[in-house]
């Protein structure tokens, strides 16, 4: 349906809005090294300890072997020829208008409702200065800042709030973790910060979309959210609209601490561009996420909603360390033409009468490949854990796959665990069923499919629900017949 | 004519399942098809309505001058024909509500109507539950998921009568059913009769028929329909069985 070529200019010419004027026009050979850990360090103007934050993890990274999944397919990278500091596109390299757009990407942003300004940004159009989602974050800002929440790039936070960087920074992912958030460490762009002070209530849903001029956060994205105790906040990730990007290798860290009594939801909608028909181009999405329940009776709770990416690799975890506190997992993913997706929860039960709750909704279409990977550690101390796992796949033709592999560790004998797992297709008899009373098969396949991913829209906020289900549709569209 | 099939022949796989068939149903008219098991009575319905699976071979149907085996199922509701399963298909997750909202908008919009709002759609709906004295309940639940035998045919009922189809086929919907049960959807079934809505009301058992009265009765054996007559062929059906027809069929 798309011509490689434009979906390639598409790639292409990614919208840089985050960079404005203060970084020069350079961009840093590919290749990494101590040299180049040290330049992205000085380019953005960061302190010493940040510089020796970043070349301890290097010096780590390099110890590391590259992973290898047994589920996901991919040639291996040559982490040599990525340019690790790339300097925004001046206007003059940039699509014109919306002439000049791949116009399948265009009728998928009709579809999703998405104003003609945003349109532009979200296809890499350069755009004038000032357009009004900057002036209605500036409204938020100020009213967060009268409830003394901070909301911020991870840059800006470096300088203005180091203390803070300092204490939490790595403290839930730290750069021995994995190979990936190792290399994040040492090379991390920008990405969000936000500290919720103790006893606030965030007085509303925090959304990189509110920071959209400051959101080129490349490819090696952190985000670290704090919660004091009592505090409670709400995050929401990513964007419904189909994002490009002309970096294929997305490697993002996201922390999140929560202290006594304080609870962090934190919801994803990720759209990222999948590839054309044969899965070339495609973004590659490798992800540390870890949620860390510090405090007593505190909570995180993981909504996702995965529709995009040629591989997502990525596991949004929680560490049940604080008595009586609880961790959520919901996610929906979905995976069609040569998309491959591994991706799952751990729930690491370490203090007494922790519980979590994991819900995952798989949906696999055309070739696309799914697995699941859940573990669930009840450790020595954790008296009274619970744990209840459900796991459901949906597929739509025959072939496709999909595998759960459940993983449990119980060193506590009080522990108790319940899993389901069903897998199901939708039959040609529950389509009949819709047409014969009126409905298209398209209109048939999302409805089955949205009630399948229902308990998992319900947790997000309500917005976000609605635009995920107008995504289910538009990107389940001609996966049957 | 609202429905005219003539000399209808229609395969599953190698095997010629219907073998000439005709019928014609007039506006208004309640007709029964009464037949063994397995004599191809929901293949017939299935046909109708556009299932795959079905290859016609020969033959025709048109539905108010239209060529019905030309169009998709969903073309052929849209035109006013509806399907009540011998076995309605579950749709866990899809709630009940939403599913007959969008199917009734669906039908409205293919007629160039306006989508009925949330208030007028629950309004309609509580007055079609009355008719079939069925619990809202229904409403809130996944679409025949988790239902009971008799809550499945009453809720297909309930379809038909919110979507008002001009031929209704009704493949066995007593089967399964109690005395009571029955009734019930006897009932809403006569509450729909109108002189613009035909229906074919396919059974094994007469025993429907004292509740619904037919205008016409057919004998459906091996394919084809090997008598019609009036209501009182229902009764002698009951009271001799099927196979004094195959024997006189055979003879002739
Ligand atoms: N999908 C199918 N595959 C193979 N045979 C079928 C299929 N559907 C129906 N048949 C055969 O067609 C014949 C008629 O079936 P059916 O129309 O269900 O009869 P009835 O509804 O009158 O009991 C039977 O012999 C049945 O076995
Ligand atoms: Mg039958």
């Amino acid at each position: 349906m798309t011509s490689t070529q434009a979906v390639d200019d598409i790639v292409r010419s990614e919208y840089e809005h985050g960079f404005v004027t203060e970084i020069e026009s350079d961009t840093l050979p590919p290749g990494l090294d101590e040299g180049v850990v040290r330049a992205i360090s000085a380019r953005k103007g960061e302190p010493e300890f940040m510089t020796e934050w970043r070349l301890k993890a290097y010096r780590h990274w390099l110890t590391m072997p590259t992973p290898h999944w047994a589920s996901v397919h991919y040639p291996p990278i040559d982490f040599q020829s990525i340019s690790y500091f790339s300097a925004p596109k001046r206007p003059e390299d940039m699509p014109k208008s919306l002439d000049e757009i791949d116009p399948a990407l265009l009728e998928t942003y009709e579809k999703l409702g998405i104003p003609i300004e945003e349109q532009k940004a979200l296809a890499g159009i350069a755009v004038d200065a000032v357009f009004d989602s900057v002036s209605v974050a500036t409204t938020f800002r100020s009213a967060l800042a009268d409830a003394g929440v901070i909301f911020c790039s991870i840059s800006e936070a470096v300088h203005e709030h180091p203390e803070l960087i300092q204490k939490y920074l790595g403290s839930v992912v730290p750069h021995t973790d994995n190979f990936y958030a190792g290399l994040n460490a040492a090379v991390f762009s920008d990405g969000t910060f936000v500290y919720v002070p103790e006893g606030v209530r965030c007085p509303m849903e925090l959304s990189t979309y509110f920071r959209i001029n400051a959101r080129n956060t490349g490819q090696f994205e952190r985000t670290l959210i704090v919660a004091e105790a009592g505090s409670y906040v709400s995050y929401l990730e990513g964007c419904t609209a189909p994002q490009r990007d002309e970096n294929q290798l997305h490697a993002a860290v996201v922390e999140l601490i929560a202290m006594d009594d304080a609870e962090i939801k934190y919801s994803t909608v990720q759209n990222w561009y999948p590839g054309d028909a044969e899965g070339r181009g495609g973004i590659y999405n490798f992800v540390t996420k870890r949620g860390d329940c510090r405090g007593a009776r505190s909570k995180i709770s993981w909504t996702q909603v995965e529709t995009g990416s040629a591989i997502t690799w990525k596991y949004p975890s929680c560490i049940l360390r604080g008595d009586d506190s609880i961790g959520e997992f919901y996610s929906v993913a979905v995976t069609k033409g040569r998309q491959q997706a591994d991706t799952g929860t751990k729930m690491i039960h370490l203090g007494r009468n922790t519980r979590s709750t994991i819900v995952s909704k798989g949906i696999s279409a055309g070739e696309g490949q799914q697995t699941y990977r859940g573990l669930v550690r009840i450790s020595q101390r954790a008296e009274g854990a619970r744990n209840h796992t459900q796991c459901d796949s949906l597929l739509i033709g025959d072939r496709c796959t999909a595998n759960t592999f459940p993983y449990i560790e119980v060193k506590h004998p009080s522990a108790n665990l319940e899993h389901e797992a069903t897998t199901s297709k939708i039959s040609d008899d529950q389509l009949f069923y819709c047409r014969s009373r009126g409905l298209t098969e398209e209109d048939a396949v999302s409805m089955i499919v949205n009630g399948f991913c229902k308990e998992v829209f319900n947790e997000l906020p309500m917005e976000f629900a609605v635009e995920a289900q107008k995504l289910l549709s538009i990107s389940l569209e001609g996966a049957v017949g | 004519m609202m429905l005219s099939v003539k000399g209808l022949r229609a395969n599953v796989g190698e095997n010629e399942i219907l073998k000439g068939l005709d019928l014609e149903v007039g506006p208004g008219e309640i007709h029964a098809i009464m037949g063994p098991n397995g004599s191809g009575k929901s293949t017939f319905s299935h046909v109708l309505s556009g299932r795959e699976g079905y290859e016609v071979t020969a033959g025709s149907v048109t539905f108010e001058g239209q060529d019905l085996l030309a169009l998709e199922p969903e073309e052929r509701a849209h035109l006013g024909l509806f399907l009540a399963f011998q076995y309605p298909v579950e749709l866990p997750g899809v709630n009940n509500t939403y599913f007959l909202k969008a199917a009734l908008n669906s039908i409205r919009k293919s007629r160039g109507e306006s989508e009925l709002d949330a208030v007028s759609f629950l309004r309609l709906i509580k007055e079609k539950l009355k008719i079939l004295h069925l619990n809202d309940s229904l409403l809130k639940r996944a679409v025949n998921a988790g239902f009971s035998g008799g809550e499945k045919k009453r809720n297909e009922i309930f379809q038909m009568a919110l979507l008002e189809p001009k031929l209704a086929i009704l493949d066995e919907t007593d089967s399964g059913l109690d005395i009571d049960a029955l009734r019930v959807v006897a009932d809403g079934v006569n509450a729909l009769r109108s002189p613009e809505r035909s229906m074919i009301v396919v059974t094994h058992y007469q025993r429907l028929l004292d509740y619904i009265e037919p205008d016409r009765v057919h004998v459906l054996a091996k394919g084809r329909i090997i008598r019609s007559g009036g209501k009182e062929l229902a009764l002698e059906l009951e009271e001799k069985g099927y196979g004094w027809i195959l024997e006189q069929e055979q003879a002739a």
